[in-house]
């Protein structure tokens, strides 16, 4: 919320003793309002002032640490609704759901799909992020047994159980490695903020309504945690959806300080036992203010696109993943290998080079300078026209690298290919496939 | 103080299109609400659900949509089985056959072929062109003659044959038409604008903003869809007042990661499966970013994204 310079004022001591070097706590107050000072440039103000004031000027969304070393997490910290605003920081973690009440083979099995689902996509480590153990109403051994076998796995955990004293025995067993107590309910709130207290812990809540869940985490407010995560409910998916947005939308426009949290979406529960509806749910609650997101199972099938979706969905709006313009080799090639262009669009890099070396065939891939868009994008926006790769080839010493003269487009900007051969004398044109997934095909056949 | 939420209602709505006639008609856009915010305001019209069919067939298509398909002996008997799958709402027949590039069916040829799905089809139907603005041109004038009264959505016009299509698909035979961008607010909102000055309303429009496949650059396509729904709600630029209809089936099936053999890749597992879930997580993202209808291909994929957003806007009081 912004703070009037007023509002400032009325908290400063009014001396205009001038040892902030503003002339008057007047002038200071407006220049703390426009964040052009800190509150604590003023030596004189009470604590409470500053601790009002700071509390005033805070984000809008509390940022919430889990896990220690490589299961280290940062959930929260967004100031946006929507991501051309600006950037949404904390990228939704996923969680695979294990309970006590599971066949032990189905867990040993989640496991090791957990351990088996492990890659690197464009520069970044995809896995599960999570474990969400569950306590389904056997034993404090039972649980804790679990917890224990789950930690094995070495991801953060978090504690899905609200009875206190079993809560107590599993959190002695994992407390030092960061994990969430999933947790608070209206009930037992007392008691399980002294245990992730004592824990040095998350806490997360959970209540019937949105009402009863603000009422809760009102009170843990006033007990003294800010270390909270929100469950958006999971009656029904409209519900759940409804609070994932009434949530976030309180907190960013409403400067509802209550419901400045991260979230959790149990999509184990809301879909339990439908996996597609679940890969439905997951997508939606990646784009729509998920933090953590809960997954009966988590496979390749579900990983690559809601990894992906998420990678794409985490990035800063006003800088296009990009790769650097020059000429990359693929298969081995030799200055006298056929050359392609294409744009510096990191992802269309990504299947176009992924693309050709599959084929086998040795090819020099060029990359032009397009302003990190994509093939139509950058051909839309005049950042991809024959002009713009005559000049790439020009500046970039093109022709001194390689030797071949041969110069394949990509098809959907076939249009280009007589201007090129205008502007590029002595290279011979090619229009290549429209879509990369035709390129294997295209370039056998081409040097063939 | 207990919680209350905050509701966003806008003054300004999305523009209602009607497709097909009679009781399986199919209204798509409506809504002064946020995308999916059926807590904020009714949806008026739900999103909607298309399944796509190829001209061509099911061959080269994964196996278990050939199963899907195995009994039905020619595309009448294929657009009957599609219309069956639960929780589509309108058939999408793909002129693929007639791309100049591929198998390059004459008009006449497939103004036949049309017609015998026109004439099976109990749902409303769209029909995509092949690709080629200047063969869709031909194709959808002989089209939306032939096919007068039905009420067919085409998809699409674009910069290249706008103009031919707006006057014969919607002035001369009063059919209802997509105008196609490429991920990009203000070529959309353009080309809806080119349309109105030739006397396209927008009761007959439908847009489609350009989609790409989750982890293929999505962040352009949820940008681009929000921005135009809160554009054209919040600041009610008619221009985008427009309901978005995305094809989905035809990209999430050919990305890299989707259509890469288990044989090459084995631990990535079923081919179908990481389609289905490619398709799955593609429409879903695009109905949270704005998508008032979508167009997918597996029966599966349908299915599942129809009860989706049925839970999202009925289901769970
Ligand atoms: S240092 Fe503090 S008290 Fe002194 S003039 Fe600045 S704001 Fe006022």
């Amino acid at each position: 919320m912004a703070l009037k310079g007023l509002d400032i004022f009325k908290l400063t001591p009014k001396t205009n003793c001038k040892d902030c070097g503003v002339p008057t706590c007047m002038a200071f107050s407006m220049k703390v309002a426009q964040g052009a000072l800190p509150i604590d440039a003023c030596p004189h103000m009470t604590p409470e002032a500053i601790a009002q004031l700071t509390d005033a000027t805070a984000p809008p969304m509390k940022t919430v640490h889990i896990g220690v070393g490589d299961a280290a997490h940062t959930l929260g910290g967004e100031t946006v609704l929507m991501r051309h605003d600006k950037t949404f920081v904390s990228k939704s973690l996923y969680a695979v759901r294990l309970t006590d009440d599971m066949p032990a083979e189905v867990i040993d099995a989640r496991l090791t799909e957990v351990a088996a689902l492990d890659y690197e996509r464009i520069g970044e480590r995809m896995t599960t992020d999570l474990l969400f153990v569950s306590h389904g109403g056997g034993t404090a051994d039972a649980y804790v047994a679990l917890v224990e076998k789950a930690r094995t796995a070495g991801r953060t955990l978090v504690l899905d159980v609200t009875d206190e004293e079993i809560a107590k025995a599993a959190l002695a067993k994992v407390a030092g490695a960061g994990p969430v107590l999933h947790g608070a309910t209206p009930d037992n709130y007392e008691a399980f903020y002294a245990l992730a207290s004592d824990a040095d812990v998350a806490l997360g809540v959970r209540a019937s309504s949105l009402a009863e869940l603000h009422d809760t985490v009102e009170a843990l407010e006033k007990l003294g945690t800010k270390r909270l995560i929100l469950d958006v409910g999971c009656a029904s998916a409209k519900e759940a959806f409804a609070g994932a947005v009434q949530i976030r939308r309180a907190a960013i426009s409403g400067g509802d300080r209550s419901f400045g949290y991260p979230s959790l979406v149990n999509i184990a529960t809301l879909a339990a036992g439908n996996h597609h509806l679940a890969t439905a749910l997951a997508s939606l609650f990646t784009l729509k203010y998920g933090s953590i997101i809960v997954l009966e199972k988590l496979d390749y099938a579900l990983s690559l696109p809601l990894h992906g979706l998420r990678q794409n969905i985490f990035t800063d709006p006003q800088k296009p993943m990009k790769v650097d313009p020059g000429v990359y080799p693929l298969n081995g090639a030799d200055p006298s290998a056929i050359c392609a262009i294409t744009c510096d669009f990191a992802l269309t890099y990504f299947v176009v080079s992924g693309e050709f070396e599959r084929s086998g065939v040795p090819t020099n891939l060029l990359i032009s300078d397009a302003g990190g868009y994509s093939v139509l994008t950058s051909w839309a926006a005049g950042k991809f026209t024959a002009s713009s790769i005559a000049k790439f080839i020009a500046e970039a010493g093109i022709e001194d690298k390689v030797t071949s003269r041969t110069l394949v487009i990509p098809g959907k900007v076939a249009v280009l290919k007589g201007e090129l051969e205008e502007k590029l004398p002595g290279w011979t044109i090619v229009v290549g496939p429209n879509e990369a997934i035709q390129i294997v095909k295209f370039i056998n056949e081409l040097s063939a | 103080m207990s919680f209350v939420p905050e509701k966003q209602v806008f003054k300004s709505s999305i523009d209602v299109l009607e497709i097909g006639t009679g009781e399986t008609s199919v209204k798509l856009g409506g809504q002064s609400v946020w995308p999916l915010y059926a807590f904020d305001g009714p949806l008026v019209n739900p999103p909607r659900v298309g399944i796509q069919i190829s001209d061509l067939g099911c061959a080269g298509a994964i196996a278990g949509i050939q199963d899907y398909y195995a009994d039905c002996a020619d595309i009448a008997a294929q657009t009957i089985r599609a219309a069956e799958v639960p929780g589509a709402e309108f058939v999408c027949l793909i002129l693929e056959g007639a791309d100049p590039n591929g198998a390059d069916r004459s008009v006449a040829e497939t103004v036949e072929l049309v017609k015998t799905v026109a004439a099976a089809c109990p749902l409303p139907l769209t029909i995509a062109g092949c690709g080629s603005a200047e063969k869709d041109a031909e194709l959808f004038e002989a089209l939306a003659e032939e096919l007068e009264g039905r009420n067919v959505l085409f998809l699409s016009a674009t910069e290249d044959n706008y103009k031919a299509l707006g006057a014969a698909v919607v002035l001369a035979w009063g059919q209802k038409l997509a105008a196609e961008s490429a991920v990009d607010i203000n070529l959309a909102k353009q080309l809806n604008l080119l349309l109105g000055q030739i006397g396209v309303p927008n009761s007959a429009l439908a847009m489609n903003v350009g989609c790409a496949v989750a982890g293929y650059g999505f962040e352009y396509v949820a940008s681009t869809m929000e921005r135009v729904k809160i554009t054209a709600l919040g600041q009610n630029d008619a221009a985008l007042q427009i309901p978005i209809i995305t094809p989905v089936g035809t990209d999430a099936w050919t990305v890299k990661e989707s259509m890469a053999e288990e044989a090459d890749f084995p631990e990535w597992g079923s081919r179908e499966e990481r389609g289905i879930s490619f398709e799955v997580a593609t429409a879903a993202a695009c109905l949270a970013a704005g998508a008032d209808a979508v167009l997918l291909r597996h029966p599966e994929s349908v299915s599942t994204i129809a009860t989706l957003i049925g839970l999202l806007t009925e289901g769970g009081e």
